[in-house]
């Protein structure tokens, strides 16, 4: 199916209701993408709970198959699964982050990190499983080492934000963190080798053609050479940089401004994510939800991106999150205020 | 307590006169009725000013005039005056007013709330933490914010 030739709808599939409240955030358990294991994924929500979701082999129908509740005393803001899928981790307002564990079916919490001083609103795992990243209002972001028995301990805090960080992405491939934020840069982490200091080694801002307000999120792309951020400021940029040279082990290679994508949002754009294939999606304030591709130009020099299709009123209130399943499917899940899930797939038009 | 107030002598002004809106005979219930400047002035109107035993109204915070309503694309905009420059309660307010319009109106409005510009010493930074949702959600579970919150509102639900 050729991505450009314009065919395409974004179905419904199911819509997912349970949360009491808006839902948040989810994310797809990476250990459930094989083709004959029943996909499952984890959402979050205002009513402080979270949320496990799994499609039945049989009637392809998405049931919930555990609420996870009595943990946090505040709005969960964000969840990440560890790379094996064996763990969870959730952050919330209450200014904790919880691992759970699936023993048996039952979601049991093994493990708080505390130490925020406040809301927690982001929490991601590094490709290897091997770190965890918190971040939240108190303008700082946490990086934690994950033991044996599901231990975990802080290494280190990381400073340099000047306001709220929103969210924290480790990278695919490789061990350089991520963080957005309320003061509308990015900031890039890294450290130059296992034992050594964490520190900011970039910050994407104003005047490396950033965003001119709060940052809410950014994704990769498969290949790790590309990443899409997304803003209040209405606007999704694209960068990219040299990964090969950094893979190789020749020091940090920067990130550089390819595209912006402007004039398809009026309201904030809470969150993008980057399909295996290549396909953007965004989630916004106006309901919407957005697919953008890589247009094939071969007279440009640099890269453009455009709108592949625009789902209006995907929900009845604000996108929060939008997930690609990862597999082969194409589908994508988004999160509402309206307090639903949605299921979707992208196919051709009948 | 007097001595700790930003304002301790706000103008107040008159209220204005409150009319009586003309019911149709027959209301058809599943209309969708367009909303109008004066129906979210009378949402929020009579909302207390945090510090003083006045409404927003009568402290000429908020007026008829500064709501914009476009019922087609179901948003909503109010501009807020704040009676001092350098009103720390003016984030406050706005939350008030945010508050009392989610509480009032359909989900499908989109809002955004703002002070008045050239009225504040901070505006930019106001209007970015009034807007946030997510800052806005957190501050609505902090219980003491909330009671003041809801202090502020319960005369503007009469």
């Amino acid at each position: 199916m050729e991505l450009l030739d314009g065919n395409l709808e974004l179905k419904e599939i199911q819509k997912l209701q349970g949360h009491t409240d808006r839902v948040w955030s989810l994310a797809w358990n990476p250990a459930t993408a094989a083709a004959d294991v029943p996909k499952v994924f984890a959402s979050c929500s205002g009513d402080k709970t979270v949320r496990i979701w799994e499609e039945s082999p049989s009637t392809r129908s998405w049931d919930c198959k555990a609420v996870l509740e009595e943990t946090h005393s505040r709005t969960v803001r964000s969840c990440a699964w560890s790379p094996s899928g064996r763990l969870l981790a959730t952050a919330s307002f209450d200014a904790t982050t919880a691992i759970w564990e699936n023993v048996g079916g039952d979601f049991e919490c093994v493990s708080t990190l505390e130490g925020h001083e406040n809301e927690v609103k982001s929490v991601s795992w590094n490709a290897s499983g091997s770190l965890l990243a918190t971040c939240g209002r108190d303008k700082t972001v946490w990086i934690w080492e994950v033991m044996p028995g599901n231990e975990f301990e802080c290494i280190q805090v990381l400073q340099g934000h000047t306001q709220d960080v929103k969210m924290v992405e480790w990278h695919p491939t490789m061990d350089i963190l991520f963080s957005c934020s309320y003061d509308n840069t990015v900031k890039v982490w890294w450290s130059d080798d296992a034992d050594g200091d964490w520190s900011c080694v970039q910050t994407l801002g104003e005047s490396s053609n950033g965003h001119s307000s709060t940052v809410w999120s950014l994704a990769f792309n498969a290949k790790g050479d590309k990443l899409v951020t997304c803003s209040d400021d209405l606007t999704m940029k694209i960068w990219e940089a040299d990964i090969i040279r950094m893979q190789s082990g020749d020091g940090y290679a920067p990130w550089n401004h390819l595209c912006t994508l402007s004039g398809y949002h009026d309201r904030t754009i809470f969150s993008v994510h980057w399909s295996r294939e290549g396909i953007i999606a965004s989630g916004a304030a106006d309901d919407a939800v957005r697919l953008f591709v890589e247009s094939k130009d071969g007279s440009m020099n640099g890269s453009s991106y455009q709108l592949l299709l625009k789902k209006e009123k995907a929900h009845d209130m604000d996108v929060n999150s939008v997930q690609w399943c990862p597999g082969e499917k194409r589908l994508l899940a988004s999160a509402s205020d309206d307090g639903t899930i949605k299921i979707w797939e992208l196919g051709t038009l009948p | 307590m007097v001595s700790g107030l930003i304002n301790a002598n706000p103008i107040v002004y008159e209220k204005k006169e409150r009319r009586v809106r003309n019911e149709a005979a027959v209301p058809d219930e599943y209309a969708v009725e367009p909303i109008d400047q004066l129906e979210i002035f009378y949402h929020i109107r009579d909302i207390k000013d945090p510090e003083h035993p006045y409404s927003l109204e009568e402290l000429k915070v908020i007026t008829e005039d500064a709501i914009e309503v476009d019922n087609e694309r179901s948003y909503v905009r109010v501009t807020f005056t704040p009676t001092v420059e350098h009103c720390s309660m003016a984030t406050v307010i706005g939350l008030c007013l945010r508050v009392k319009l989610m509480r009032s109106l359909p989900s499908r409005y989109k809002m955004d709330i703002r002070v008045a510009p050239g009225t504040h010493a901070t505006e930019a930074a106001v209007n970015k933490q009034l807007n946030d949702k997510e800052r806005v959600a957190a501050a609505l579970e902090n219980p003491n914010l909330l009671d003041m919150v809801d202090e502020c509102l319960a005369p503007s639900y009469a």
